[in-house]
């Protein structure tokens, strides 16, 4: 058991000492993150852990990149890919240069995915997509656009439900058990730490992609997260969020116009 | 052992075999239950609430999917959303993660029994049913140290007594009860004081 008082002061120094901030992040799934890392590591209560990554920077170093690591899937909810081709992709396509955050890419495979669906239609050549991440692990994954082979027959599934116009094996080279993803594809991505809890915004955008993200913060961190992505919207630009994710908790709620109730996609109108 | 009858909450966990056992346990519950009642039924990634709607036109008492960070409210039963895990919060509410698959499971039902124990400890009633693998197995145990009660179901009578029967051989399972015994005991169990 993780006591609620020493949970609190637990990241409370973690703050203090190394600028990170996890006090507005949904508790439950951080104590489980927690939880495992000290089963994982053999670590027996939640003070020794204190004491580990409080004086031994290395160790905070692998601890923060095994808890904030999140999971993806290229295409993951293929509807939503099919609605940005079919309710975004023309509008962005009447601005000569497109600009577009993937807010929390972690490894990447949303990143690609966005990137074979804008050269599908034909938008690639003239947007930047600027793919950022707390976690730089994840990050440099994301950069060597690596993943396993096992994963392609459920990526292949979701790229031609999203409405995929080639043949999925197109955007791979398959060597042993991994597969390397269209170097192509990467010349026009730049990918950079960024921390949705703390940093600011770097960009005006068309389009902010940040699925599966919010879910993993409270009410607070929400709304001061969706402010931060309408400061960094152009006029009617668009943002997408998860299937289970909402405005309904945030201050800007009534800034945006529902593009797509279902896949959740909003355009900023005031 | 005697089975105690009130409690804050109660989290049911499910795979292969689970909607008719669901439909037997949920049947006969009023409108007016007097707990809330949260659900992980292993379902398929592309169903995005039929699970919900065919339940709700076999039972009486309010059945949804639990949005993220809803308020937990009584007389209500909530469903994990497909490929998402269900959590229960501090304060009483619901959040979600898509963090990697547990017992190659998302929902799974360790997730929940185990966020559940945390918060709900001795008011927590936790049931396992059919399924064909192991998940629940330490959520089970999880909420009986924390002080809650369990429930199994009687392998025999489930179209897939694994996951049950896993359960039982952790030692914590309290009572092992049918289908119709489990919607037999909700109809008397109470808001614990």
């Amino acid at each position: 058991m993780i006591a609620n008082e020493e949970y609190r002061q637990f990241l409370e120094s973690v703050r203090f000492v190394y600028g990170y901030d996890f006090t507005e992040y949904a508790e439950a799934s951080v104590i489980r993150r927690i939880r495992s890392f000290m089963e994982a590591n053999q670590i027996p209560s939640l003070k020794d852990l204190g004491k580990m990554v409080m004086k031994d920077e290395t160790a905070f170093e692998h601890f923060i990149q095994e808890i904030t690591v999140n999971v993806t899937e290229m295409f993951r909810d293929p509807l939503f890919y099919k609605s940005l081709r079919k309710n975004v992709i023309s509008r962005l396509a009447t601005y000569p240069f497109i600009k577009v955050w993937i807010a929390g890419c972690s490894t990447g495979e949303e990143v690609y995915s966005m990137a074979i669906l804008f050269r599908e239609e034909g938008l690639l050549e003239r947007t930047v997509i600027y793919a950022t991440d707390i976690n730089q692990d994840a990050l440099q994954k994301a950069k060597e656009g690596i993943s396993a082979i096992t994963n392609m027959k459920n990526y292949t599934e979701n790229y031609l439900k999203a409405g995929g116009k080639n043949s999925f094996s197109d955007y791979y080279k398959a060597k042993y058990n991994s597969v390397l993803w269209d170097k192509s594809l990467r010349q026009n991505i730049v990918f950079s730490v960024h921390n949705l809890a703390m940093d600011k915004s770097f960009n005006e955008f068309q389009l902010i992609l940040c699925r599966n993200v919010l879910i993993y913060f409270n009410q607070s961190l929400q709304s001061k997260v969706i402010s931060l992505f309408y400061e960094s919207l152009c006029p009617f630009g668009f943002l997408g969020l998860g299937n289970k994710e909402s405005l309904l908790f945030a201050e800007k709620q009534k800034c945006f116009e529902e593009i797509d109730r279902k896949e959740k996609i909003f355009m900023k109108t005031k | 052992m005697q089975l105690r009858n009130a409690y804050d909450a109660i989290v049911i966990g499910a795979s292969a075999g689970g909607l008719y056992a669901m439909i037997e346990i949920l049947r006969d519950l009023p409108a007016g239950f007097p707990l809330p009642i949260i659900v992980v039924q292993h379902r398929s990634k592309d169903e995005r609430a039929l699970l919900e709607e065919v339940l709700q036109q076999k039972s009486k008492i309010r059945i949804k999917q639990a949005d993220e960070k809803e308020l937990i409210e009584p007389g209500t039963v909530y469903f994990a959303p497909p490929d998402y895990h269900l959590l229960i919060e501090g304060d009483g509410s619901f959040s979600l993660s898509f963090d990697a698959p547990v017992n190659f499971s998302r929902p799974s039902i360790d997730v929940l029994f185990e966020t559940a124990a945390e918060v709900y400890k001795e008011g927590l009633l936790g049931i396992i049913l059919t399924g064909a693998n192991k998940d629940g197995a330490r959520g089970i145990q999880k909420i009986s140290q924390a002080g809650g009660t369990t429930i199994a179901q009687l392998p025999e009578t489930a179209d897939y007594p694994a996951m049950p029967r896993a359960a039982i051989n952790t030692g914590y399972v309290q009572h092992i009860l049918t289908p119709v015994e489990i919607g037999e005991f909700l109809l008397i169990v109470e808001k614990r004081k």
